[in-house]
């Protein structure tokens, strides 16, 4: 009996000193940046807890970083242009409530053109986009995604927000993380240092395996290398940071184009339920008050 | 049905449906007047919930097959297109999606209540044993729905499962096969699991209506574990006492689930299911969903071959075990005691085996060799092998003198540089964990019933709570188990 | 809290305990009513076309490419419409019947829309392809079938529409719909749903 109490009590102790050192040394940093430490803009995300909003100018900053950047190497199959001006959408215009009608969308669209076939002879042929097509793919096949790029295919960014540990952050954090490798660290050729990719730089670094520098190696080139690379068209300076905000802020709607609907939505069926609980709880005082129990 | 029928039809057609098919009087009789004990506490109310879980996951389930394809090539994108183009799709993914996680809190409480409150001894071992079958049921249904969206981790998670059934002896590669219907997951895996993450909801509300039989054979159980004396004394019919009772716990249970539909949808989501599924790139870490992460860590506990057994068919069979060992758990508890508020050693030993199961969710959900805290400070090993052939190891704390001590060794030595790191792994805790797991059940259970002294307990229901409202509150409620103030 | 509910009842009291009962009891029925209602409006509301199939509700047919005395066929959203390109003898026909011994009368130029500049193209007819009776799509000139008035034939029930899609003989009751659509140019339309 004694030996059962005191077994248990050793175990207990165990179990609690094992989640008390590791939340501790889960607090310690080991860099002040890296894949477990990201970066964010300053002021954080506009569309963060339970009440955020996207911010339509950013959105609309971030669509055209993505389109004259991004768009080159990475698809976006999951979206459409009609996307673009849907309810909460970068191009939204309460006058046209179905986007398919929106003129600003139907311009983005007919800027690109998209693969088709010809009705009458069977050809493909390029044709102007409409509002219903998906954004066009910049390679023609995965194979020639591969081929382009050194045997990997850039990943498809419809939902990248949902896909990396970070969300936003992540690709904020990536696309400012491109830094010169520190002495002692190779970076063999086709390959980009950036200290915030969850990889490793263990096989690279010549110094202290303890001191290995954060992040890891990959095969894209800084994307945003200038400020002004891209022109805004509501004059807000292209700063390389501002840039990057801006993207990730559209990607982050990409991926997520409901989180307003759903959010608006949740405040209300919270209340609900709890004036319904409340309700319910007198209810049950009520039946409950002659019982003895 | 415990005792008579007390329903009477009262108007004309009622009396004529109730002499042809008397469905309103089973209504009545195990929904309406079943007597159920007066004192049942909130933790009772998770069979309510469960119930309701069920019908969710069914209607949203129905919903979702709508709209989605089964197909490698489309299967990812009709998710997509739930999510985006469908109206209220993305509400209808997200509560299906997390009403499975919802699902399984309410059941893994149901289970630890039923073990507190000793629910599974006689005379309710049947009732217990369908509970066990449907929790079996749930467990393949939901890892078959985890396949469906193709992601990357519904992908190469299915591929561990079905390799784990591979390991079995004689039979495992064939039924693997079969599971597969081809020499990888593929297009007719995820025909079959459709199809089957389709049915098996069914099947699983077949079994709970047996349990609700057999439930309302026995009649409830109780926080004290005396059974009913008197009807008139000891119970109340169930509305609207306990359907306002249940009303209210399940409108909590909806307002946590509803925080994270609305606000926390991914929350219990992985990020790696977020990219389409490729067969040639595992992602870093595979885990399964949170739910059934204990199991995981049991699987990986076990690194070690006893015998002719290797240590990954050993694996397999603990895992397998420890749900199997639920359905002799009737007759692995020996105690005369049902309720633990009056066995004082098996209430500590039964804290001590939910945080046993807490602890090994987080082992599963961690890499066996990472540690769960470090001792000392890193240092730095030198591995090569001498001029005999033998690996040797020589460890550092200077970089400077690791480095040069490896640069004087020739080449032959195949020499290289490491980070030694040391401290407690969690590979360690999951072996201690689940050693308890099965130590409890199958050691500590049977032991206790003959060596622990049970604490007196109520002459009937009406006892037990006439005391507890009338002088004061005695001190004797337990501490795991919230009461109803009053 | 757990005092004042469960006092013990007197005559008044009780009496008064019974109205405030029956108001939380019914005010508890009611929000759970409307809880359910909301909720199914979802639930309902999932069924109807989603956003991608509603993007696809209109076309645009470039109507200088359909043969004279032909027609094209074109799918909007899986419904089809007939785009014929009238011969003169077959818009003459049309309009030298007596609009009153129609069953569904209409003018020809009623059936018609105007181009960008205002005037009527009577060359160009666009009309659905779905025959009134029910449902099913009529043969016409490339089938080489067009019933006794020139325009088209439903090989279902023998429905006869005229050169204009009027029905003249058979068992529809209406003539071939008119779709919504608007010329964008002198050739190109634009057909919605």
């Amino acid at each position: 009996m004694r030996f059962i109490t005191l077994a248990a009590a050793g175990l207990a102790t165990l179990a609690l000193a094992s989640a008390g050192l590791a939340f501790a040394q889960e607090q310690r940093p080991a860099h002040e940046f890296g894949p477990e430490h990201l970066d964010e803009p300053e002021g954080g995300w506009s569309f963060e807890g339970p009440l955020g909003n996207f911010d339509q100018n950013a959105l609309q900053r971030g669509y055209k970083v993505y389109r004259e950047v991004c768009a080159s190497c990475h698809s976006m199959k999951s979206m459409s242009f009609r996307n673009l001006g849907q309810k909460g959408g970068p191009f939204y215009d309460p006058e046209f409530p179905n986007p398919n009608d929106n003129p600003r969308v139907k311009a983005l669209a007919a800027d690109l053109t998209i693969p088709a076939i010809d009705e009458e002879t069977g050809d493909e042929e390029q044709v102007p986009a409409k509002t219903s097509d998906t954004f066009p793919n910049p390679f023609k096949n995965p194979a020639a995604a591969r081929a382009s790029n050194g045997g990997i295919a850039p990943p498809d960014l419809s939902v990248i927000t949902s896909a990396r540990e970070g969300g936003a952050s992540y690709i904020y954090s990536l696309l400012t993380g491109f830094r010169d490798p520190p002495a002692g660290l190779t970076v063999n050729g086709g390959q980009h240092y950036n200290v915030f990719y969850p990889g490793d730089t263990g096989s690279q670094w010549a110094g202290d395996p303890r001191l290995k520098p954060p992040g890891g190696f990959l095969a894209m080139p800084p994307p945003l290398k200038a400020d002004g690379q891209v022109t805004f068209d509501d004059g807000t300076p292209s700063t390389v940071k501002q840039m990057s905000k801006d993207v990730a802020t559209f990607l982050a709607w990409a991926a997520d184009p409901k989180q307003e609907t759903r959010k608006q939505m949740g405040v209300g069926v919270v209340i609900y339920l709890l004036i319904f609980a409340v309700v319910v709880y007198l209810s049950y005082r009520r039946i409950w008050a002659k019982v003895e129990h | 049905m415990s005792g008579p029928s007390t329903y009477e039809p009262k108007t004309g057609f009622t009396k004529w449906l109730d002499a042809r098919l008397p469905i309103v009087r089973l209504g009545y009789d195990s929904m309406i007047d079943f007597p159920t004990p007066k004192n049942l506490n909130y933790w009772w109310t998770f069979g309510g919930i469960l119930a309701l879980c069920l019908v969710i996951q069914i209607v949203t389930g129905i919903v979702l097959a709508m709209h989605y394809v089964a197909n490698t090539s489309m299967a990812f994108a009709s998710v997509q297109h739930i999510m985006r183009d469908v109206d209220f799709g993305w509400l209808v993914r997200y509560i299906h999606a997390n009403g499975a996680g919802m699902f399984f809190l309410a059941v893994y409480i149901h289970m630890f209540r039923g073990l507190y409150y000793g629910s599974y001894k006689a005379p309710r071992e049947v009732l217990w044993i369908l509970g066990v079958v449907i929790y079996l049921l749930m467990m393949a249904t939901a890892f078959m729905g985890y396949v469906l969206p193709w992601g990357q981790m519904s992908f190469h998670g299915s591929s561990v499962i079905t390799n784990l059934i591979g390991a079995l002896p004689i039979v495992g590669p064939a039924v693997k096969t079969y599971l597969l219907g081809g020499a990888a997951v593929g297009d007719p895996t995820l025909n079959r699991f459709f199809s089957l993450h389709y049915l098996l909801p069914f099947v699983i509300a077949g079994v709970v209506i047996l349990h609700i039989w057999a439930l309302h054979v026995v009649g409830n159980g109780n926080p004290t574990g005396v059974s009913v004396q008197d009807i008139k004394k000891d119970t109340v019919p169930f509305h609207p006492y306990y359907t306002v009772k249940d009303g209210f716990a399940i409108i909590l249970f909806l307002t946590m689930f509803a925080v994270f539909v609305f606000f926390f949808p991914e929350a219990m989501g992985k990020t790696d299911n977020s990219i389409e599924a490729n067969p040639l790139q595992t992602p870093a870490h595979i885990v399964p969903e949170w739910y059934l992460l204990p199991f995981y860590a049991i699987l990986k506990s076990v690194t070690f071959d006893i015998g002719p057994i290797p240590a990954k068919l050993l694996g397999v069979l603990a895992m397998f075990g420890s749900i199997l060992i639920l359905f002799a758990l009737p007759w692995l508890d020996t105690s005369k005691v049902r309720s633990m508020r009056y066995r004082p050693l098996a209430r500590q030993l039964f804290v001590l085996f939910v945080l046993a199961c807490v602890g090994l969710g987080f082992c599963g959900a961690n890499e066996p060799d990472a540690f769960v805290f470090k001792t000392g400070k890193d240092r730095l090993q030198v591995e090569y092998s001498d001029a005999n052939g033998r690996a040797q190891t020589k460890f550092f704390d200077q970089f400077s003198e690791a480095n040069a001590y490896k640069e004087s060794l020739p080449t032959a030595a195949g020499a290289s540089l490491q980070v030694a790191e040391s401290g407690f792994k969690w590979k360690w805790l999951s072996q201690i964990l689940a050693a308890y797991y099965f130590i409890y059940f199958l050691v500590l259970m049977p032991l206790l019933g003959v060596i622990e002294k049970p604490k007196p307990r109520p002459a009937s229901i009406a006892d037990s709570v006439h005391k507890r409202s009338g002088s004061g509150r005695s001190s004797s409620a337990p501490v795991a188990a919230p009461q109803h103030a009053e | 809290m757990a005092e004042h509910g469960s006092s013990s009842p007197t005559a008044d009291g009780e009496h008064a305990g019974e109205t405030r009962r029956d108001f939380i009891h019914i005010a508890a029925a009611t929000v759970a009513a409307g809880g359910v209602a909301a909720v199914a409006w979802p639930f309902v509301q999932q069924l109807a076309p989603a956003a991608d199939t509603r993007a696809l509700s209109a076309a645009e047919v470039d109507v200088s490419k359909v043969p004279l005395g032909s027609e094209i066929r074109v799918l909007i959203g899986g419904v089809p419409f007939f785009v014929r390109h009238r011969t003169d003898a077959e818009i003459q026909e049309a309009r030298n019947v007596n609009i009153s011994t129609l069953r569904d009368p209409a003018t020809d130029d009623s059936r018609l829309r105007p181009l960008p500049d205002g005037k009527l193209n009577p060359s160009i007819l666009v009309t659905s392809a779905v025959c009134t009776h029910l449902g099913c799509v009529p043969l016409g000139p490339d089938n080489g079938k067009v019933g006794e008035f020139g325009g088209w034939y439903c090989p279902c029930h023998g429905s006869q529409y005229d050169t204009s899609g009027r029905i003249r003989k058979g068992p529809a009751p209406k003539n071939l719909a008119i779709p919504k659509y608007v010329y964008e140019t002198p050739t190109m339309i634009k057909i919605s749903l």
